[in-house]
């Protein structure tokens, strides 16, 4: 499993710094804002889940760190640089995996490093990602012939085979069943756990956070404020009936306002 | 088939039972078409045409072949199986070469010189064949110089119009406001500005089907799911590949309706150039024989340009179906 990470060294985790972040989008003259002077910081190597309900601007977070668009107030920080644009060095993974529906599975995962003219010297790397997926069989089949697992877990190969050293998750299995999404909620931890990076899961499903993250950012409604962090010292894997989880997901359920359960 | 085998009763089931079947559209075909024959060279024409022989041969020829296909139909495989799905049809071409021979040179029910029987056709290939490709050929050449730069440069500026901003405020008003005109209301103007004809004729060529290349690709790019600029900006790509390899592929299907409908315009466009102002071609060919009321000219001539242009939509379908293979449905 440990394919990518072997070949050229480990992937060298980064930080991310979020400095006093606020944001707004204007929409059709009317003024929404979407963050409330979000401070956080990441460390290299580090698993942090941020958790808040739909629409409270948890993407808009995510894009700003991948460098897709400017914060209106505020800085965020890479390893102590200043993000300015978009870097394969951050990628991100959309709720759909956005693959290109030209592409083949090989050709989708080799975007990256095509795009950055390293294919002559990578194009090994493609087959790695490719077993490390598990979508060997696959590599020469369109989008529209895979399943929504085998596509998520394609934008993950594609992302994964630049070596980022910060990997942004946008509610990646959002849109999958509840079989699939636990499957690659636990390859993502095996590809983390293996290569290294630093992680960025955005969601709004409370067991996802407590079962990946080393730390949960509890988020509030929009325009989002930092409510409330929980470290999670629990060694993986984790299990949903350990007593440490269960009082857990019930303290932070109530931190998002829903009570009783 | 089953229609067929219900009206000749008793004796199809026993034939079909006995480990020999016959292909009963073929047998009726085959009875039309050697009928042609027959009536073609047996009955005299009321004007001579020419090439009724030759006509009566092809036709002897094809009943011969149907009447042989009728009896071995079955031993030929997924390959019987496609010339079976053509039976009605090869029923109907025979019986329309009957009526057709029969009403014209036979009868003169349909006069000379406004129609004309299918062995007149066949007169014209024979007599004026050497001209007819002389004149395919330099209808090809300049649908070909016209077609391929106007789809070149109205691929480019489409691109540029749906890509950038500034090039779309200044490009699309002035596409809109000339793009419903009729490429044929420029030839005035065109004759005059262009050295010769033959130039002026490309260029005509050229702008019938550039504007909806370019109209069209406009679109396609205008309308990429901005999602997939995303993914292959945080995946290192510059403007190039994102013009390249995002939004040309992505738009690829709206470039094809923009090239479907600049084929056909090409060919209206092409015909009337020709019949204006040039010294060959298939169109400069009709204008010529219709002003000597050479009608069976006229019809072989519309015969030639129907295979063409077919031929080449068939190409531009195959292209399409190679280039956007990834858009097919079904499982692999």
């Amino acid at each position: 499993m440990s394919a990518l990470a072997e070949t050229d060294g480990a992937t060298r985790a980064l930080s991310l710094d979020i400095r006093s972040v606020s944001h707004h989008y204007d929409i059709a003259g009317t003024r929404f804002d979407v963050l409330d002077d979000i401070s956080l910081s990441v460390a290299p190597g580090e698993f942090v889940a941020l958790l808040g309900p739909s629409g409270c601007g948890k993407s808009t977070l995510l894009r700003l760190a991948a460098g897709l668009e400017a914060p209106r107030r505020g800085t965020l920080l890479e390893d102590g640089n200043q993000i300015g644009a978009p870097d394969p060095s951050r990628l991100l993974v959309f709720q759909d995996p956005t693959l290109f529906p030209w592409r083949t599975v090989r050709k989708n995962i080799a975007t990256g490093l095509e795009a950055r003219r390293l294919l002559p010297q990578k194009a090994h790397r493609i087959d790695e990602a490719l077993s490390l997926v598990r979508l060997e069989e696959f590599a020469d089949a369109y989008p529209r012939q895979l399943s929504g697992g085998m596509a998520q877990r394609v934008a993950l190969a594609r992302a994964l085979v630049n070596d980022p050293g910060l990997l942004l998750l946008d509610e990646p299995f959002g849109k999958l069943d509840s079989l699939t999404r636990l499957s690659l909620q636990n390859e993502l931890l095996k590809l983390w756990q293996t290569t290294g990076f630093t992680a960025l899961l955005v969601t709004h499903d409370v067991e996802e956070a407590l079962l990946l993250a080393n730390r949960v950012v509890v988020l509030s409604d929009r325009p989002a404020r930092i409510l409330a962090e929980f470290n999670i010292a629990t060694d993986y894997p984790r299990h949903r009936d350990d007593p440490d989880f269960v009082r857990l997901r019930r303290q932070i359920l109530h931190e998002l306002g829903v009570q009783n359960v | 088939m089953s229609d067929l085998a219900q009206t000749a009763g008793g004796r199809v089931t026993a034939a079909s039972a006995t480990s020999f079947p016959i292909w009963y559209q073929g047998l009726v075909a085959s009875v039309f078409w050697l009928l042609t024959a027959a009536v073609t060279w047996g009955l005299p024409d009321v004007i001579p045409w020419g090439s009724a022989g030759l006509f009566a041969a092809i036709t002897a020829i094809g009943g011969v072949l149907l009447l042989a296909l009728a009896l071995t139909l079955h031993r030929l495989g997924s390959t019987g199986d496609r010339i079976a799905f053509w039976g009605p049809w090869l029923i109907a071409l025979g019986v329309w070469f009957l009526l057709w021979e029969y009403a014209t040179a036979k009868t003169g029910w349909l006069p000379k010189p406004f129609f004309s029987p299918p062995h007149g056709l066949l007169q014209v290939y024979v007599a004026d064949w050497s001209r007819l490709l002389v004149c395919i050929g330099y209808s090809l050449r300049l649908w070909g110089l016209g077609f391929f730069s106007g789809i070149s440069l109205g691929f480019v500026i489409g691109v540029a119009l749906g890509w950038s901003a500034r090039f779309n405020y200044w490009g699309m008003p002035v596409l809109k406001l000339i793009g419903p005109v009729p490429a044929t209301a420029w030839i005035p103007a065109t004759f005059f500005f262009f050295p010769t004809t033959f130039h002026a004729s490309i260029f005509l060529v050229a702008l019938s089907c550039g504007i909806p290349v370019a109209i069209q690709t406009a679109a396609g790019v205008s309308q990429v799911n901005r999602a997939y600029y995303d993914v292959a900006r945080t995946l290192g790509a510059g403007e190039r590949f994102l013009v390249l390899k995002v939004a040309v592929p992505a738009s690829l299907n709206h470039v094809f309706v923009g090239l479907f409908m600049g084929l056909y315009y090409s060919f209206a466009v092409l015909v009337v150039a020709e019949m204006l102002g040039a010294k060959y071609g298939l169109g400069w060919y009709i204008a010529f024989q219709s002003a000597y009321s050479a009608y069976a000219n006229v019809y072989a001539t519309i015969v030639i340009m129907a295979v063409l242009c077919s031929g080449i939509v068939k190409l531009l379908f195959v292209a399409r179906n190679r280039l956007l293979v990834w858009q097919e449905r079904g499982l692999i």
